[in-house]
């Protein structure tokens, strides 16, 4: 009997809700540790990130409509189909990333429970970062938090998918839309996730996802105007300048974060409501009281 | 004319409980065939033609060759051109022609243009007429001058019997759907009415709810009885009946007919009618199992 | 002239019974050290369906050593418990919240059965809200240290809980799902007329694999209740129920060093200003006092109407109580379900009495033929009652209004806030301004303007003065379940 032709499976972008292929016909061979080819993935253009912003506009005003539960449990599906999915992540990321199946099994598993701690500030965040204020007068006077609108995200060479989920997931439970560009050298992390997103009841458009050549792109996203907001990581000087000098051009809030290695899984420093606070803009109300 | 404020959050909550009526069995089919007796079949596109007309006529007089105890709809609704169309189609039938007109469906003529489309379509032979208030007018805070227009188109009526139409989605909140709905009432309305269907927010629970209350408030103080045609969006049964509901729990019993309430709607008819067919066959229907108009 | 409206038969609704078949145990035990066990003295009472008057199952009474066992139990459970990380803790929360959904129907079909309450609140209102307790105090396991700025929170410790019979799975979820979150275990003891629906929890519990003592369920009436509260093993209670029996409590633990929180009764106050939307505000007034056959501690019993809609608001009531259908709870159409028992049943029906005897009249509603057997009261309303009228000023706890007027603001205010309890208020204005004011100046915890009777999950619930102390819900609610944080 002999063995039967396994079926290969192409790689997209997942863009909208939908997997399209990069506009620009690229794509980038990806070979295992030992040098073997296994997978060809999209390698985006500015084109495909012009596209996901633009999604990502569209769907930020149902996104930011939806309840806070509602948000939050989104989230947490998201949490049950990346656990669903553990062996085929660990797979993805054992050939590519060294330490083995050993390494991406923990990964895997942080990233879940990072997911299920942001799925669980969706409805709180507002209890610990807004306020009533005193104000000296018949006022009401309440200052809300509200999501800043689109955030763009440039995710970590290492940890690549720890590092992707832990700057997507608190912009996105307080209700901004994502677009995210994923490590280079370990895109495939990225691919899988579109699915996983694809099966969780995200909107179309509120997650978008792009394997690229980050130096391409980082300059793209950094200076382009319809985007409030940046989350990087594992930027050297020269890309932390250059997002923060794109970003004055229409003053975008710019959070780089320095994290390395094992501070990825240290909840202290990643579980956190301040790491929503830098995609959240301060509304404050006033509001006469009188009862005459 | 004081307005009467209208609290959107709770209107919309109320509108949304009556969908949790459950309608089974006899309850479920004497709806639907009061839906279809309800139903102002319409047509009113650029494409129309006398062929068109005559074949939606057709349809209308009998929905379905096969099911007995269908009654008629209650009413054609076209463009004015075609009214003298309708009525030799359905003459000897019950069915009434009711035709839009004030400039359906923008309104953006000049009242004395708005009057002659109102005259061709009664001397056509209309017994209903559906105009279009003056939105322009009305959000640029003229209120007096939409209540004249009605009241001049109402003149031009004669015997056949007169819809406003108020827009509902451009008129921005409830509070002016309340404030829209009194004034039409007071100028001589026989029905308020949402919408032409031609612009995206057509009717909806929550706004025909806030019509409903005016016609009730109206009632309670004069005694005098108006009515009511949601029109636009309503294509399922299901939501159909939900409206019935609404309309039960709200006014009674006294307008669970036709000559007090009416659906806008085209598509709304076959979608009852396969209702009907799974209800007495236990079967899922096909989409072929209903004529096209 | 007097023109009115006809709501008869024009259009009748079929019967529309809830068919989905749920498996109900001839006999339950008690839930201790995570599984379902005998009572040590084998003693049973049977719980009724209160719509039928029959016999729906027996359940174990807990006596003292039951009781006894199950402190022990949740007292075994505490170190594990609390060693487990805020994210494992928050994770077992989820699997609970996400099995409440999954059987969502079931839950429903369970609580209307034991209770009485209309089958459409049960699915709309009562398991989805418990579910999503759940949910909420899960997400705040990892978190503690972000609710109390410069405070490390620490756990309580085991936690006696004592539940009413008006919301029973609602109520368990709002006792059981802050405690966890907050690393204590849990001895709950369900009301006497309603224990199934947290029974069925119990094998929730065991489905998700909570480690075993975590929580703990007596089934028991008032004896069970009283040994669990002065429980010398407990480091704090939790009661709901009415206000006589938490003063009770309050007495019986003073000195004892065990921290307590009331949820207790009221007699709110619904204020309907003139500017107001009359016809949502007629649906805020059925909302605030036929919601669960007005069983709800925080119900707007006592109506403030502004004299000059008076006419129109009494009008515009009555008629709508001609379109709310009484009857079988298990009905998808039914709007009133039957009273939890036949002496909640006696109490109402007291009051009525009473009332009448004091000069009011009374107009009641409702649609529908009531079954010749179960306990049925029509909704109803007072008219022209006055402040010192004793059903102005006593919590009746069934569907009955006392319908008042005022003329100005602060006349409303100041009849509003003139009594011992402090849950609940409502107030309907078209004014921000007055809104506003008239939130600032009323003496309750839980202020509706614009609506009446809305829970969430994140917002706190809980009264001043007689109606108890402690709040439930929201950020606040974590505070009783956390070591004094002074």
């Amino acid at each position: 009997m002999s063995q039967r032709l396994k079926v290969l499976k192409t790689w997209k972008l997942y863009l909208n809700g939908e997997f399209p292929r990069t506009e620009s016909g690229r794509s980038q061979l990806i070979k295992d540790r030992s040098g073997k080819p296994m997978a060809q993935v999209c390698l985006a253009s500015r084109k495909d990130l012009r596209n996901g912003v633009s999604a990502a506009r569209k769907a930020s005003l149902d996104w930011e409509k939806r309840t806070p539960f509602n948000r939050g449990q989104i989230i947490y599906r998201l949490a049950e189909m990346l656990e669903g999915k553990t062996n085929e992540f660990v797979e993805l990321l054992a050939a590519t990333v060294p330490g083995g199946e050993r390494r991406a099994r923990k990964e895997v598993g942080a990233a879940c429970d990072r997911l299920v701690h942001y799925a669980g500030w969706a409805d709180k965040f507002i209890q610990v970062l807004g306020n009533a204020n005193p104000v000296a007068g018949p006022f009401y006077n309440f200052t809300i938090p509200e999501a800043t609108g689109v955030v763009g995200v440039v995710a970590p060479e290492e940890e690549p998918l720890l590092g992707l989920i832990s700057l997507i997931a608190p912009p996105l439970c307080a209700g901004n839309t994502l677009v995210a560009i994923g490590s280079s050298q370990h895109p495939l992390a990225t691919s899988l996730f579109g699915e996983v997103c694809a099966t969780s009841d995200v909107p179309a458009g509120v997650v978008n996802l792009l394997t690229a050549n980050r130096d391409e792109l980082i300059p793209v996203l950094a200076s382009y105007r319809d985007v409030n907001a940046i989350h990087a990581a594992g930027c050297n000087l020269d890309q932390k300048t250059t997002l923060e000098n794109g970003a004055a051009e229409n003053l975008k809030r710019v959070k780089v974060r320095s994290l390395t290695g094992k501070e990825w899984y240290d909840s202290a420093l990643c579980h956190s409501p301040y790491w929503i606070e830098s995609f959240l803009e301060m509304k404050t109300i006033w509001h006469p009281s009188s009862a005459g | 004319m004081k307005t009467r404020p209208v609290d959107r959050v709770a209107t919309d909550a109320r509108a949304a409980s009556f969908q949790t009526r459950s309608l089974k069995k006899e309850a479920k089919l004497a709806g639907l065939r009061t839906v279809i007796s309800m139903i102002d079949l319409t047509t009113l596109e650029g494409q129309d033609s006398e062929e068109k007309v005559r074949s939606i006529c057709q349809k209308a007089i009998q929905p379905d060759v096969h099911l007995a105890d269908i009654p008629s709809v209650a009413a054609v609704c076209v463009y004015p051109r075609l009214v003298g169309v309708a009525k030799s189609a359905l003459k000897g039938s019950s069915v009434k022609v009711a035709s839009v007109v004030t400039a359906f469906p923008s309104g953006q003529a000049s009242l004395q243009t708005r009057l002659v489309d109102v005259q061709e379509a009664v001397d056509a032979g209309a017994d209903e007429v559906d105009m279009v208030i003056q939105r322009g007018t009305w959000l640029a805070g003229r209120r007096q001058e939409v209540a004249d227009e009605i009241t001049a188109v109402r003149n031009a009526c004669g015997a056949a019997h007169l819809k406003v139409i108020l827009e509902t989605g451009e008129l921005g909140s409830y509070d002016a759907v309340r404030a829209a709905s009194d004034l039409a009432i007071q100028a001589g309305a026989d029905f308020i009415k949402t919408s032409t269907g031609k612009v995206a927010s057509a009717a909806s629970l929550g706004v025909t709810l806030v019509m409903l209350e005016s016609i009730r408030d109206h009632f309670l103080k004069t005694g005098k009885k108006v009515g009511m045609k949601p029109a636009g969006g309503i294509s399922s049964a299901k939501l159909a009946l939900h409206y019935l509901v609404m309309v039960k729990e709200t006014l009674g019993d006294d307008w669970l007919d036709a000559n007090l309430f009416r659906f806008g709607a085209s598509s709304l008819l076959n979608d009852v009618l396969l209702q009907i067919k799974k209800q007495q066959s236990g079967a899922y229907t096909a989409h072929y199992d209903v004529s096209e108009a | 002239m007097n023109p009115t409206l006809k709501f008869k038969d024009a259009w009748g609704y079929s019967p529309a019974p809830e068919t989905f078949a749920v498996d109900i145990q001839a006999q339950y035990g008690l839930f201790i050290g995570g599984e379902f066990r005998e009572g040590v003295e084998g003693k049973l009472i049977p719980s009724l369906n209160p719509a039928t008057e029959e016999k729906l199952f027996d359940f174990t009474e807990a006596g003292s050593a039951d009781v006894d066992g199950a402190v022990k139990a949740a007292r075994k459970a505490l170190p594990g418990w609390r060693r487990l990380s805020g994210m494992e803790r928050g994770k077992y929360l989820f699997r609970i919240a996400r099995r409440l959904q999954e059987r969502a129907r079931e839950f429903a079909v369970l609580e209307t059965m034991d209770g009485g309450k209309p089958i459409k609140e049960a699915r709309d209102i009562d398991i989805p809200e418990a579910a999503k307790h759940f949910f909420y105090y899960a997400g705040w396991a990892d978190k503690l240290d972000f609710a109390f700025p410069g405070r490390t929170a620490k756990e309580v410790g085991v936690c006696g809980q004592i539940i009413p019979w008006n919301f029973p799975l609602l109520m368990a979820a709002w006792k059981i799902a802050p405690a966890l979150a907050c690393g204590n275990t849990v001895v709950l003891k369900p009301a006497e007329t309603t224990p199934l629906t947290a029974l069925r929890l119990a094998q929730v519990f065991q489905e998700v694999d909570l480690p075993p003592g975590v929580v703990n369920i007596v089934t028991g009436a008032g004896a069970t209740g009283q040994a669990l509260a002065t429980h010398p093993g407990i480091d704090k209670l939790a009661f709901t129920g009415s206000s006589a029996v938490g003063k009770w409590l309050a007495e019986a633990l003073a000195g004892s060093g065990k921290r307590h929180t009331l949820e207790l009764g009221g007699k709110s106050p619904h204020i309907i200003f003139e500017d107001a939307d009359l016809d949502q505000a007629v649906e805020g007034i059925i909302q605030g006092i036929y919601f669960n056959q007005g069983q709800v501690c925080c119900a707007g019993s006592r109506l403030f109407v502004q004299e000059s809609v008076l006419a129109e608001v009494s009008k515009k009531l009555q008629l709508r109580l001609e379109t709310l259908r009484i009857g079988d709870p298990l009905d998808k159409n039914t709007d009133v379900g039957a009273i939890n028992s036949k002496q909640q049943l006696n109490t109402i029906q007291g009051y009525i009495k009473t009332g009448k005897a004091e000069g009011r009249q009374y107009h009641q509603g409702g649609t529908g033929k009531l079954p010749k057997k179960g306990f049925w009261c029509k909704p109803g309303w007072f008219e022209g009652v006055q402040a010192s009228d004793t059903i102005a000023r006593e919590e009746i706890f069934g569907p009955v209004l006392a319908v008042m007027s005022f003329r100005t603001a602060e006349e409303a205010l100041k009849r509003a806030n003139n009594t011992p309890y402090g849950l609940a208020a409502g107030i309907w204005s078209d004014k921000g301004a007055r809104i506003f004011e008239m939130a600032r100046r009323l003496k309750a915890g839980v202020i509706w303007c614009n609506t009446y009777n809305r829970f969430d999950a994140s917002s706190p619930f809980g009264g001043y003065k007689e109606s108890g102390f402690g709040r439930e819900g929201g950020l606040q609610g974590l505070r009783a379940y956390l070591e004094e944080i002074s």
